[in-house]
């Protein structure tokens, strides 16, 4: 029995091989690192984009796809999800982001993602190829410790295609889930708020907040940045006594967790709203010698300088989102990503959901109609996002030796008519239908 | 007060004056289709619409080369401009509850609905109740007063709600078997059904009495009127078909339920709301003559949505359900526009048919449609310019009208932000120094 198992899995792993390789023939390619090239072919090897060009030909025998009329476009990345984790957002029993604990970088979001989610067949229907998936919902902190917590667990880049989570693993640790105390948080779409000097004002008046005065808030605040500042100088210890290998030491999985944090080779992931909780979040990176990506600012402020000089990659939240303040522009998020991109601030889009995970094009669409160019929207869907979660070499792009993540569509993709044709990840064709286009055709063809 | 008398005297300036706008793409939603042309406007209707108008003397002439003029968005489902709660949650059936009461013109959610084109919206009750409060219908005439934002004649309605939210209260607890402490009746669908027939029983015997009442009144006598029911009145309209049904539901069970409840109390059921599921009864809906609702593409957010598919609008569509796209989120409705292009992705209906899911629509799922929806002489003058496509995301409105005054234009919002910035500075700036440091006032 067991061996018949293994040859079916050998039978299943030779098919997966045989299909990652074929040619695209007169399609027009969209590397996005690059120009246009209309009418071009492109031979995807082993998974891999083996060459592009008008005047290469196909080997003998290999699979043809007829891309006339048709574009090509790498995959697109969705840089906050919680895809895997939570399958019906108000059915506790259906999520697993938000672990209890103020501290626990040990958790990680990849080994809980559920491969048969119906959430997968349903994103990547827009050509969305792979994710972000965060161990805690909208950039928020988990549950645990009254809603006080530090680090919530790792963050994946994951493939929306595989037979277990670690097929679809790209990288387990693509950053670590960080939020960074704030003086009072009022609940907003898509993370934290903090307070600035003129909220502080409504903070006074605002009767009942938990916070109480703004003194103790700023109290609260303080206590709690020594205690994260106390957990980092802990791990570092922690690493000192490591590489000593003194007598007695002990192993502790949250400060191994923290060490690749604390050599520089995992960002911290920090939802950051306001201009001073950007200014806070970079200034601990600084004192801590750790990487940094902030997640879903709602204003830039004067923190364009700093983000670009020192390379802070942004991942920008829905712009299909209300202005937090009454009295601010009402296109406010839509004109957000124009804002951070003339500042020279690297940007990529997150839907920090899963329910709008796949209107991810129409966000960077949005945000075009209100100032961001074209060109650095289709980026920050794919190539972007690629490269602040490490995998740019290996995705984002239409490049000889990349992924085959490709997406082959009617128009441009960031348009809601467009239809997708076909997708691919790591070359292998993925099916399009789900939960959604089943149900409607069988209750279409209801007599 | 001095600068609303002055908005006051621009509108009616602006009313009294004849407008014409020229030489825009017009998706009129209406007989002539698409087709690039003028329309004139004028005492707050549309009088000519056609490939060339004659500009009459005075008139003041719009240029819209390059852009595109739709009817304005109607919101089938919103609860913009409400103030305070939505949902009288303490009684099972809260007909006497009525949003009427509780407009607030000043909301900012009015001007960003404007901003995407609503002119129109349907005011809803919540959904905490089997049957719940008077819903109406509004205007988005942002700087009138609450009377002023009010569509007259449109057909009041009321709010009914099935599945989950309204059977919630009966478990406060929410697990099964659960000790239910100040639980509300029904914490089932089974008894959302039966509160719904219960209500009705009762109000058929009110009408009754009050039917007995008229005709005695109509022969001349002089009976003792019955004792008017706040609760059951609104019930009584509605099988008097003065008043609309909206009802909130997701499961195809419970829809078809309330179509077969309607039937045998002699009603009907003018639209169901979100209808996540109305794809799998369609041929019931249509033959029951209800409209649906619904949204795009929002499923999965709780159990009795993780049916729902995107393709909802275009099979009831197909199937001759009069349908619309609505929004129940002050965000979603500032882009009901590109909600409606998802039909033509999901299921694909044509752009005119897209566009009548938040346009003529529901007009007729409002019984408004006589007056607004698209764009025909006759109609108001509710009216929006976008730049681009509207089917298009990178379209941004433009301008927007309501019977013919002005209530949105970008270029201005836009001009005006340095001055409101520094107004909003000098106030704050003023604040400051009274504000103590480190005490809350008391």
């Amino acid at each position: 029995m067991k061996t018949f198992g293994l040859l079916i899995a050998c039978a299943i792993a030779a098919c997966a091989a045989a299909n990652d390789t074929f040619f695209i023939r007169g399609v027009d390619v969209y590397p996005v690192t690059g120009a246009e090239m209309k009418g071009v072919s492109v031979l995807v090897q082993d998974g891999k984009i083996a060459d592009i060009g008008a005047k290469i030909v196909a080997p003998k025998g290999m699979k043809i796809v007829d891309g006339k009329g048709l574009r090509l476009y790498p995959g697109m990345i969705d840089s906050n999800t919680e895809l895997g984790l939570s399958e019906v957002s108000a059915e506790r029993v259906t999520v697993d982001t938000g672990e209890l604990g103020e501290f626990m970088p040990q958790l990680k979001a990849l080994s809980a993602v559920n491969p048969e989610s119906e959430h997968f067949p349903v994103v990547r229907a827009n050509g969305i190829t792979s994710v972000m998936t965060f161990p805690a919902s909208g950039g928020r902190g988990g549950r645990g410790g009254g809603g006080s917590q530090y680090i919530s667990g790792q963050a994946a880049l994951i493939h929306m295609d595989g037979w277990t989570w670690e097929d679809m693993e790209i990288n387990r640790s693509a950053a670590m889930h960080l939020i960074y105390p704030s003086i009072a948080s009022r609940g907003g779409r898509g993370g934290l708020a903090n307070v600035d000097f003129a909220d502080e004002i409504a903070l006074l008046f605002a009767g009942g907040s938990a916070a109480g005065t703004f003194t103790e808030a700023k109290r609260n605040y303080e206590t709690q940045v020594a205690k994260l500042t106390e957990f980092f100088d802990n791990a570092r210890q922690y690493q000192k006594e490591r590489t000593a290998n003194l007598p007695g030491f002990k192993r502790d999985l949250k400060f191994e967790a923290m060490l690749p944090v604390l050599e520089g080779k995992v960002p911290v992931a920090v939802p950051a709203s306001r201009e001073r909780a950007i200014h806070d979040a970079i200034a601990f990176a600084d004192r801590e010698h750790i990487k940094i990506v902030i997640l879903a600012p709602q204003e830039l402020g004067k923190e364009g300088p700093e983000l670009k000089s020192k390379n802070i990659p942004v991942i920008l939240g829905r712009t299909e989102a209300l202005p937090e303040n009454q009295d601010a522009p009402y296109d406010y998020a839509e004109s957000l990503p124009g804002e951070f991109y003339k500042a020279g601030v690297k940007i990529a889009f997150g839907t920090f959901n899963n329910e709008f995970s796949r209107n991810l094009p129409y966000n960077a669409a949005r945000a075009v109609a209100y100032g961001l160019p074209y060109d650095a929207a289709l980026k920050a869907v794919t190539i972007n996002a690629a490269e602040i979660w490490g995998a740019g070499d290996k995705m984002g792009s239409i490049e000889k030796g990349k992924w085959a993540d490709l997406m082959l569509v009617t128009g441009d993709p960031l348009e809601v008519p467009t239809q997708i044709k076909a997708l691919y990840i790591k070359g292998k064709e993925v099916d399009l239908s789900n939960k959604q286009t089943r149900l409607y055709q069988k209750y279409l063809a209801r007599p | 007060m001095k600068r609303l008398f002055l908005m006051g005297l621009m509108a009616l300036a602006a009313v009294a004056q004849v407008t014409v706008i020229e030489n825009a793409t017009i998706m009129s939603e209406g007989a002539k289709g698409t087709f690039k042309g003028s329309i004139v406007v004028k005492d707050g209707k549309i009088i000519e619409v056609g490939d060339k108008v004659m500009v009459p003397p005075g008139a003041t002439v719009i240029d819209a080369q390059g852009q595109f003029l739709i009817p304005g968005i109607i919101d089938c489902h919103s609860h913009i401009a409400v103030d305070g709660g939505v949902n009288e949650g303490s009684v099972s059936v809260s007909s006497m509850a009525n949003i009427r009461d509780v407009i607030n013109p000043e909301d900012i959610a009015i001007y960003r609905a404007l901003a995407g084109g609503v002119t129109a919206a349907n005011i809803l009750h919540g959904s905490a109740n089997a049957i719940g409060g008077q819903t109406l219908v509004l205007k988005m005439r942002w700087g009138q007063d609450a009377e002023g934002m009010i569509f007259q004649g449109a057909t009041p309605g009321i709010k009914f709600a099935l599945g989950e939210n309204p059977k919630r209260a009966g478990s406060p607890q929410g697990g099964r078997g659960a000790p239910a402490t100040n639980a509300r009746y029904p914490a089932t669908r089974m008894g959302v059904e039966d509160v719904i027939r219960e209500a009705f029983n009762e109000a058929k015997a009110y009408k009754a009495t009050w039917d007995a009442y008229d005709a005695q009144v109509a022969k001349g006598q002089h009976p003792i009127p019955p004792r008017k029911d706040l609760k059951l009145e609104p019930l009584k309209e509605v099988l008097e078909g003065k008043r609309f049904v909206h009802a909130h539901c997701y499961r195809a069970d419970e829809i078809l339920m309330l179509i077969r409840v309607a039937d045998d109390y002699g009603f009907k059921i003018k639209t169901f709301q979100h209808v996540l599921e109305g794809y799998k009864v369609a041929k019931e809906m249509a033959a029951h003559g209800a409209g649906g609702s619904t949204f795009s593409d929002w499923w999965a957010y709780k159990a009795e949505a993780f049916d729902a598919i995107p393709y909802n609008a275009a099979v009831m569509t197909k199937k001759g359900v009069v349908s619309s796209l609505n929004s129940d989120d002050a965000e979603l409705m500032r882009r009901l526009n590109t909600e409606a292009a998802k039909a033509m992705k999901y299921g694909g209906l044509t752009r005119e048919e897209a566009l009548a899911l938040v346009t003529i629509n529901p007009a007729k799922q409002l019984g408004v449609d006589n007056r607004v929806g698209s764009i025909e002489v006759g109609k108001d003058a509710d009216i929006v310019i976008y730049d681009k496509d509207p089917l298009s995301n990178y379209a941004k409105v433009q301008k927007v009208w309501i019977d013919g005054t002005k209530y949105f234009d970008r270029d201005s919002d836009v001009s005006a932000r340095p001055s409101k910035e520094l107004e909003k500075k000098k106030l704050a700036d003023q604040e400051k120094p009274a504000t103590p440091a480190t005490r809350r006032p008391q």
